[in-house]
């Protein structure tokens, strides 16, 4: 099973990439963006097929490591 | 007085750093990330600046999990007195022992020069050499150093004199480099037994080199 980790910097916490990455789209005419967020992806490539332990596991090493809890907010996708 | 200093794959200030201890008098050792302890002598323990682990996931993120960290939180809690410098700083965010986070600099570069800092709680043994609102210059070298809080943190900074060091001009007004909250450069924690900050006060120990300001500041240490 894979894990697909989504780590994105939380809602307030200002992203400075994202803001540069806003203003580049504005100078390429792309007017209609009203925000940017960027964030990373982390794919996991899991030995298990029990998906409640899966996302156990997962979540535990977001906790752990993946994301920095304190400015960061994780989503966990799994697929089989 | 004994200094022993944290080495990871990646740290680059160890040898600055023992370099200004040394000349201020100090006993140091370099203590190898795979070690599982600690000297047993150690009166200060500094978490030096570099690139612990290439920097990869988050700054300070893998280095928090090297066997030596153990040993680090247990000197910590137990009263042992701790200093981070620049990624020494970040790993100690990662680890939890000082509150907070370091994120990109908020317009994305990397930034190396000297820069006033503004002295803002001296009741701790790291700036008791210092005076209060005294501006001094240190290099700062950084691209992960716009320091992050949420406001009940902020307030539990400010309630305990746990903010150290703003970065501020030659007069003492606000010039923030990094996009930090409330241009902070440096903390404790509610302890103060645990210092962080971004700015290299090792750097900064020679005025032919542009500065010797950061000699009172680690002077501060051997004198506890």
């Amino acid at each position: 099973m894979k894990a697909i980790v989504n780590v994105s910097l939380k809602a307030g916490v200002l992203d400075s990439q994202g803001k540069a990455v806003h203003h580049a789209l504005n100078s390429l005419h792309f007017k209609n963006v009203s925000d940017v967020r960027v964030g990373k992806q982390i794919i996991l490539q899991l030995d298990t097929t029990d998906e409640v332990q899966a996302r156990e596991d997962v979540t535990k090493m977001c906790e752990e490591i993946l994301a920095n809890t304190v400015i960061e907010d994780y989503e966990i996708e799994l697929v089989k | 007085m004994k200094v022993s200093i944290l080495q990871f794959p990646g740290t680059n200030c160890e040898y600055d750093t023992q370099h200004a201890f040394e000349a201020l008098g100090a006993k140091t050792e370099i203590v190898w990330h795979k070690s599982e302890s600690i000297p047993e002598d150690t009166n200060l323990l500094v978490v030096a600046g570099g690139f612990s682990y290439g920097d990869y996931l988050r700054s300070g993120a893998i280095a928090k999990f090297s066997p030596v960290m153990k040993a680090v939180i247990e000197y910590a809690n137990n009263g042992g007195k701790v200093l981070g410098i620049c990624n020494g700083f970040q790993v100690l965010t990662e680890a939890r022992l000082l509150p907070g986070a370091l994120k990109r600099n908020e317009h994305l570069h990397f930034i190396s020069k000297h820069h006033n800092l503004k002295v803002v709680n001296n009741d701790n043994i790291f700036l008791e050499k210092l005076s209060k609102d005294e501006i001094i210059n240190i290099p700062i070298a950084h691209h992960d150093g716009n320091y992050y809080i949420d406001q009940d943190g902020l307030k539990d900074l400010y309630a305990n004199n746990q903010v150290l060091l703003t970065y501020s001009d030659e007069n003492g007004d606000v010039l923030n480099p990094n996009g930090s909250v409330d241009s902070i450069a440096g903390i404790c924690n509610k302890e103060k037994n645990v210092f962080g900050l971004m700015p290299h006060p090792e750097r900064a120990m020679e005025a032919l080199l542009g500065s010797d300001d950061g000699v009172k500041m680690l002077q501060g240490f051997l004198s506890a």
